[in-house]
């Protein structure tokens, strides 16, 4: 544990790479994203994208078909939580501490839900995001949100560099 | 206060109101009644999982039960056939969710014509040890 590795930061196609590996599983892999089937779609350096497709299992009230705000709700937590993930240097995993959620509109019965979020500030523990679910326009969303995460306290586990050494020097 | 005391609220009256939010048996909420006071239940099961490594519930799963017994809570005061719906809700995680049991109580803060103010704590072992806390605006729908 002594040994200085210093890890060298990496490049941002490195990261990137990393992500595109790690963020599918985050997604599909978590068992209430399954359960929801929550579908990929993409992720970036600070921002991610998931799809919740239509499900009529999903529904909040019978009287409209609508998806219940519930299924929004679980989906653009799990979005904001990707963004928070690939904005922190180190990709460690992360946990919810502040939710809010605006419902614009209800979506359209039928249509899939995609939900977009943006981290515009992280710290070294806490990142804070924006994110809105459309049901294909962007420009008429369905619902925003605005999130706090913080990394977990067994999220000094690096996702980039699993070996990496924990006591960061100060040169 | 001079509003008209609602009526006390019935077992039925919960379950025919569960019945029509299929994502909340999806979930697998239960209703308890006790004294005419409203507790849902979400019992633990896999599915709710949202980092298998700690293990934590998922923050959305808990705020979906929450936004549920909202709804629910709200639904029962009025007659409306169509259920309250969410403007804006605020979610306060405030400890980790076991792989457990977890519990929910909402209290309607102010109750409009047409928007009503919500509370609802979410616990698992101790009522005073919330997990999760929620407070929003809910529209309650017209019919028409």
């Amino acid at each position: 544990m002594a040994e200085k590795t210093k890890a060298p930061k990496p490049s941002k196609a490195e990261t990137l790479t990393r992500l595109w590996q790690i963020a599918p599983m985050m997604v599909t892999g978590t068992p209430h994203g399954k359960a929801l089937g929550f579908r990929f779609v993409s992720v970036d350096i600070a921002a991610g994208t998931i799809a919740l497709p239509y499900n009529v299992k999903f529904i909040g009230d019978k009287k409209t078909r609508v998806m219940a705000g519930g299924a929004v709700t679980a989906l653009l937590d799990q979005t904001c939580g990707l963004a928070a993930m690939s904005a922190f240097e180190t990709l460690s995993s992360v946990a919810t501490l502040d939710l809010r959620i605006d419902y614009m509109r209800a979506a359209s019965p039928g249509e899939d839900i995609i939900a977009e979020a943006r981290c515009y500030k992280a710290t070294r523990n806490v990142a804070f995001i924006r994110a809105i679910a459309h049901d294909g326009d962007p420009d008429d969303p369905v619902a925003s949100a605005q999130a706090i995460f913080m990394t977990t306290p067994s999220g000094n586990r690096d996702y980039m560099k699993p070996m990496k050494d924990s006591t960061e020097g100060k040169s | 206060m001079s509003k008209p005391v609602n009526p006390p609220i019935t077992m039925e009256a919960v379950k025919t109101r569960l019945a029509q939010m299929p994502y909340a048996e999806v979930l697998g909420v239960e209703p308890m009644l006790k004294d005419g006071e409203l507790t849902l239940r979400l019992p633990y099961h896999d599915d709710l999982i949202g980092n298998p490594v700690l293990p934590a519930m998922h923050g959305g799963a808990v705020s979906a039960f929450m936004e549920i017994t909202a709804i629910l809570q709200l639904a029962l005061t009025g007659d409306s056939a169509r259920l309250p719906r969410t403007v804006g809700i605020n979610i306060d995680f405030l400890r980790r969710g076991h792989p457990k049991d977890c519990f929910a109580r909402a209290c309607i803060v102010r109750q409009g014509r047409r928007v009503a103010n919500m509370r609802v704590s979410a616990w698992q072992d101790d009522i005073e040890k919330p997990i999760t806390a929620l407070h929003g605006n809910f529209m309650i729908s017209q019919d028409d």
